[in-house]
Parts: C-alpha cells; sequence; structure tokens
C-alpha cells in the first residue's frame, strides 16, 4: 500500500492538500483603505443619485464595504478567509446599528437638555408658575421619583430576594413550579395593567387618594419578577460544592445559604437589583393613573399626589410650549444620568464583592 | 476522640434508584480505610450515607443502620447537622469558600456554629493549619483569598477546614484526584498523621494509594451497569492486595477488570 504512506498531494487526486502553510493574505492597510473607498464611492453615489439621506449614503456605502471586502478576500485569500471576513463585517455592522441609535439619542438629550439644566432647575419646583413661562424645576419631581423607586425596592427587593432563594435552595416539587410560571407570567405584565390593578384595588375599592406610595406599589409589581428571575440565575451560578462544604462542616442550612451562598453571588444580585430599579425608575403610565403628579413639593409619599421624573417629562411635553419643551429635554437629561448612574454603581458594587483570586 | 462505625444493612436509593445494596462493614477507630472499585459502584454515596450528606441530594434516601460507637446515625431524633459535625468531610474537587480569606475557611465551620473570642480562633487556626502541614506556606497571609492558592494548598486548607471543628471521623472521597504527584504526596503523609487523632475513610481510584495509605481497604463493585453497588469484600489492605478471597477482587486490582 504505497498510496497511504505517500503524503504528498498528487496531481489527479479530488483535492491536492496544500504543500505550504502559507496563503496570500490581505495586507494590512486593505480594509481601512476598502472602507475609504467605500465611504467615497457611497457619497458619489448618494450625490450623483440626487439621494437626500445622509444615513442612505451611509447604508450604499456599508453596503459596498461589505461587498468588497468579501469580493476581494475570496479573490486574493480564498473562500474560506472571504466569509471570515463577512461574518466579521456583518457582526460590526450589527454593533454599529445597535450603537448609532443609542448615542444619538444621548446627544440629543444631551443638547437639547443642558439648556435649562442648572442648579436652579435642579432644587426649585414649579411652584405657581404657569406653563408657558421659561423657569421652574424639578426638585418636586426628584424628590417623587427617589420616594416612589425606594418605596418600591423597598417592598420589592426582599419578596423577590426571598422568592428566588426559595425557588433555588427549597422548592421542590408543584408549588415551587407554580411559582416560577407566575413569576414568568408577571414578566410580561404591561405597566399600564399594574397600574390599573392597584388603581382598581387601592383607589376605586379601599377608596384611597392618589400617593406616591400607591405607584410605589405599581412599580413594586413590576419590578418583583426582575428581581426574583435575576437572583436566581445568581443563585444557581454558586456551585453546589460550596454548598455541601458548608453542611459537611456541620452547619444548618439556613446558615449555609446566609453565609456562603448569599455572599458568594452578593455582587450579582445587588446588579440585578439595581437594573431592576433602573427599569422601573423610568416607568410613566402606574405614576401617570396612581400619582397623578404635582407641581409644588410633596414630601410624604403616603399622602397627596406627588410628581415624578417621567411623568414631569410627559407632562411638560404635553404644555407644548418653549419653555415646557425645554423642561422636558433637562428632566429626560436626569433621568438618563440617574439610571447610568444607578447601572454605574451595580457594576462598583459587583466589582467590589466579586469573589477575589488575586494570590 | 475517634469512633468506631459499624455499619449494617445499609442501602442508598436516589429517588427508586437503588444505589448501593444491603452494605454492612465496620470501620475501625484511628485506622484508615479505603475504598476501592469501579467508577459508579456506589463507593461516594456510601461515604456520604455516612455523616448523612446523602440526603442533601434531591430524591436522595437511606435504610439500614450506621451506629456511630452506639448511637444510630439514622435513629429517630438525630440531627444531621450534628452527625455532620461529628463526621467531617473532605471533597474531590477543593472547594474553599472563595469569598473568604485563608484564616476565615479555616474557622468557618466554628465562627458558622457559634461565637468564638478571637485569640480563641486564632489558635485553632494555627493548629489546624498546622495538622494540616499548610501553616509554613500561609503564615503570612491569612488575609488573601482562600482561592489564591495552588490546587493541592488548596486541598489541604480544605483539610484544615474539616479539622478544625475537631471531628471524630475524617471522611475523603477521592481527596487527591485533582492533584498533582508532590501534592498527593503530601496529602497522603497528612493522612498518615491524621490517623493518629481521626477515624478515616479514603475513596480512591489509585490502587496504590490505598495500598500506601490504608490499613484496611473495601472493594466494593456491581453486577452491571443500572444495578445497585456490593460491597464484595473487606480486608487487610495487605491481604487485600496479595492474597484476596474473591476473585472479581484479583481481577480489578491486577487490571484484569471486564
Amino acid at each position: 500500500m504505497s498510496v497511504m504512506t505517500d503524503r504528498r498531494p498528487v496531481a489527479d487526486g479530488g483535492n491536492p492538500l496544500p504543500v505550504s502553510l502559507k496563503q496570500a493574505r490581505l495586507p494590512r492597510w486593505a480594509t481601512p483603505a476598502l472602507a475609504l473607498v467605500a465611504a467615497g464611492a457611497g457619497c458619489g453615489i448618494g450625490l450623483g443619485a440626487g439621494l437626500d439621506s445622509t444615513v442612505q449614503w451611509g447604508l450604499i456605502a456599508a453596503l459596498l464595504f461589505i461587498l468588497g471586502t468579501f469580493a476581494l478576500a475570496a479573490g486574493v485569500e480564498g473562500a474560506r478567509q472571504a466569509k471570515d471576513r463577512l461574518a466579521t463585517c456583518l457582526v460590526w455592522v450589527c454593533f454599529l446599528l445597535a450603537v448609532v441609535p443609542l448615542a444619538s439619542l444621548l446627544w440629543e438629550t444631551v443638547a437639547r437638555g443642558s439648556k435649562v439644566l442648572d442648579g436652579y432647575f435642579l432644587s426649585h419646583s414649579m411652584g405657581t408658575l404657569p406653563d408657558a413661562m421659561p423657569g421652574g424645576g424639578i426638585y418636586h419631581a426628584i424628590i417623587g421619583t427617589l420616594e416612589q423607586v425606594g418605596l418600591a425596592a423597598l417592598i420589592a427587593a426582599p419578596v423577590g430576594l426571598l422568592t428566588a432563594i426559595y425557588l433555588v435552595e427549597y422548592g421542590r416539587g408543584r408549588l415551587a413550579k407554580a411559582v416560577t410560571f407566575f413569576v414568568d407570567v408577571m414578566t410580561g405584565i404591561p405597566s399600564i395593567v399594574a397600574g390599573l390593578f392597584v388603581l382598581s384595588v387601592w383607589i376605586l375599592i379601599l377608596g384611597f387618594g392618589p400617593s406616591g406610595f400607591a405607584g410605589s406599589m405599581a412599580l413594586a409589581i413590576l419590578m418583583m419578577p426582575v428581581v426574583v428571575r435575576s437572583t436566581e440565575e445568581m443563585l444557581k451560578l454558586v456551585p453546589n460544592e460550596l454548598r455541601e462544604a458548608s453542611l459537611a462542616l456541620g452547619v444548618p442550612k439556613w446558615r449555609t445559604i446566609l453565609k456562603v451562598v448569599l455572599p458568594t453571588s452578593i455582587g450579582g444580585i445587588t446588579t440585578g437589583v439595581m437594573l431592576a430599579i433602573a427599569r422601573i425608575t423610568g416607568e410613566t403610565a402606574p405614576v401617570l393613573l396612581l400619582v397623578w403628579g404635582a407641581k409644588t413639593i410633596n414630601n410624604n409619599p403616603f399622602e397627596d399626589a406627588q410628581q415624578s421624573l417621567p411623568l414631569y417629562v410627559f407632562q411638560q411635553w404635553q404644555q407644548g410650549s418653549d419653555a415646557s419643551y425645554d423642561r422636558a429635554w433637562a428632566a429626560a437629561l436626569v433621568l438618563i444620568a440617574f439610571v447610568m448612574i444607578l447601572n454605574l454603581v451595580a457594576r462598583g458594587i459587583a466589582r467590589w464583592k466579586a469573589p477575589k483570586t488575586n494570590r | 476522640m475517634a469512633k468506631r462505625i459499624d455499619v449494617s444493612g445499609l442501602s442508598a436509593y436516589y429517588g427508586s434508584h437503588k444505589a448501593i445494596d444491603d452494605i454492612s462493614m465496620t470501620v475501625e477507630p484511628r485506622s484508615v480505610t479505603a475504598f476501592i472499585g469501579p467508577s459508579g459502584c456506589g463507593k461516594s454515596t456510601f461515604l456520604r450515607t455516612l455523616n448523612r450528606m446523602h440526603e442533601v441530594t434531591p430524591g436522595g434516601r437511606v435504610e439500614g443502620k450506621v451506629m456511630l460507637d452506639a448511637e444510630n446515625l439514622y435513629g429517630s431524633g438525630v440531627d444531621p447537622v450534628a452527625v455532620r459535625r461529628t463526621v467531617g468531610m473532605v471533597f474531590q474537587r477543593p472547594n474553599p469558600f472563595p469569598t473568604m480569606s485563608i484564616f476565615d475557611n479555616v474557622a468557618a465551620g466554628l465562627r458558622l456554629n457559634g461565637s468564638y473570642k478571637k485569640t480563641e480562633l486564632k489558635d485553632i487556626v494555627e493548629k489546624s493549619l498546622k495538622g494540616a502541614n499548610l501553616w509554613n506556606e500561609v503564615k503570612d497571609r491569612l488575609n488573601k483569598p482562600g482561592s489564591g492558592l495552588s490546587g493541592g494548598q488548596q486541598q489541604r486548607l480544605c483539610i484544615a477546614r474539616a479539622i478544625a471543628v475537631e471531628p471524630q471521623v475524617l471522611l475523603m472521597d477521592e481527596p487527591c484526584s485533582a492533584l498533582d504527584p508532590i501534592s498527593t504526596l503530601a496529602i497522603e503523609d497528612l493522612i498518615g498523621e491524621l490517623k493518629e487523632r481521626f477515624t478515616i475513610v479514603i475513596v480512591t481510584h489509585n490502587m496504590q494509594q490505598a495500598a500506601r495509605v490504608s490499613d484496611r481497604t473495601a472493594f466494593f463493585n456491581l453486577a452491571a451497569v443500572g444495578q445497585p453497588g456490593k460491597l464484595i469484600e473487606i480486608d487487610e489492605t495487605e491481604r487485600i492486595f496479595s492474597n484476596p478471597s474473591v476473585q472479581a477482587t484479583e481481577d480489578y486490582i491486577s487490571g484484569r477488570f471486564g
């Protein structure tokens, strides 16, 4: 069987093996050069065909770039490399498509919102100022949002945390399955429905008036399933060996959960709770139904209407005057900044609390 | 302080699946007993029934008796938590608590079970780490995380953690299978020292290890996959490895198995 031992490529064989491991490669400058050419061609085609939207120019350029890369790579480097480059291009394009709206939204909000955003705006309420007049501020809305979201978190975080602990550490059988199912259903509840639910029970049946607390209850309903889900995932990530190690030391189960399982996953759990808080901070519908909105400062979340940031944005936008548009943008900027700070704090806590491995 | 274990008619189940069938044996105090046998024959399951860790697995349940000196571990009114304080365990893969420092890891069993004075804890931690032959390597970095140690050091840390609560019996489930030969040697030497104070049961896949460290050896086997594992024989290690009374044992030890 001399054919078997002869491993060199044969000319008439189906697929001759490559003799060398080296292959033709596109030079490093090929990709940026191609990007430039594609951008130029995109602009040229756009101008020539009289397309007025620069978005169309960009799309044409992106398409040309992808096709050009594929064709060039297929010609120089071979089919496999060409597919690799095509996939890389697609990943980048998708990434850019995802980032563009985010960046443009941020840009727009910062550009328009910074006009009236200053110390006065942050530290004063609307008071008796007419809506069409410039001036006024969002102090009452910030107070309202902090109190409503804080109360909602105070209700939802412990309940959600304990539910997740039950599901992961204790839950077996039908009850656990039912709880998981209802948590999933709750994740899908539209915020307006949560608002209507609290409205019908708390205000229409029990006869309480609008208050920040009523809004908190609706927000808590929205927040709870998110906390349960994220905490559950984090607790499941804790290796079983750690639980067994602790149990084998003669530590009771509840102490094992408290002292070993929770500390190990506390970073992830905090991140989950913070993200859930960030999510409910922007909710408008339940606040509109239950808190109603106010123009003056109300520090008591348990009585009378309050304001909140998203509702303030909505109401100022409704007024339709130039001054109220400016205020709406500024309040939106504050809201985004607030959520972003929450996210950063969550990341900081996650990093600070993560199990350390340095020697 | 070491205690004798007397097992009689012990069967363990996972749900409806019977994992080990009707095992009876005696584990002598202040000696090392090794369990050998093919994978899936129930060695680990049996080991875990000795400190009631088996029932931690969902669906796990046990029939039969395990006498620790005069007390039945499965008698009514026996608290599994108290059992586990008396019968400690070291696992296959080193599993120090990742959120705790080296000191806290060793002190974990004590601290999680009650309050101790700082000085008292210090003494116990030092004693346990010395007992696990780890003190000299870590005495300058007791406050560093335990997960930063090497695999062999981590396993010795886990042994220190287990002996810190002063158990009567120490169960070891393949404690060296994830370690290199040098760390393995360190642990084997340690087992030799520990048997002066504890009753030790070790599960191992390494025949030489069983021959080196143990006084008595038990051979487990199963008739076929899916069948429950059984104890084939238990005897002096020397006898098991030179002149076992059952043919299957000799086949397994000499590698003629299957």
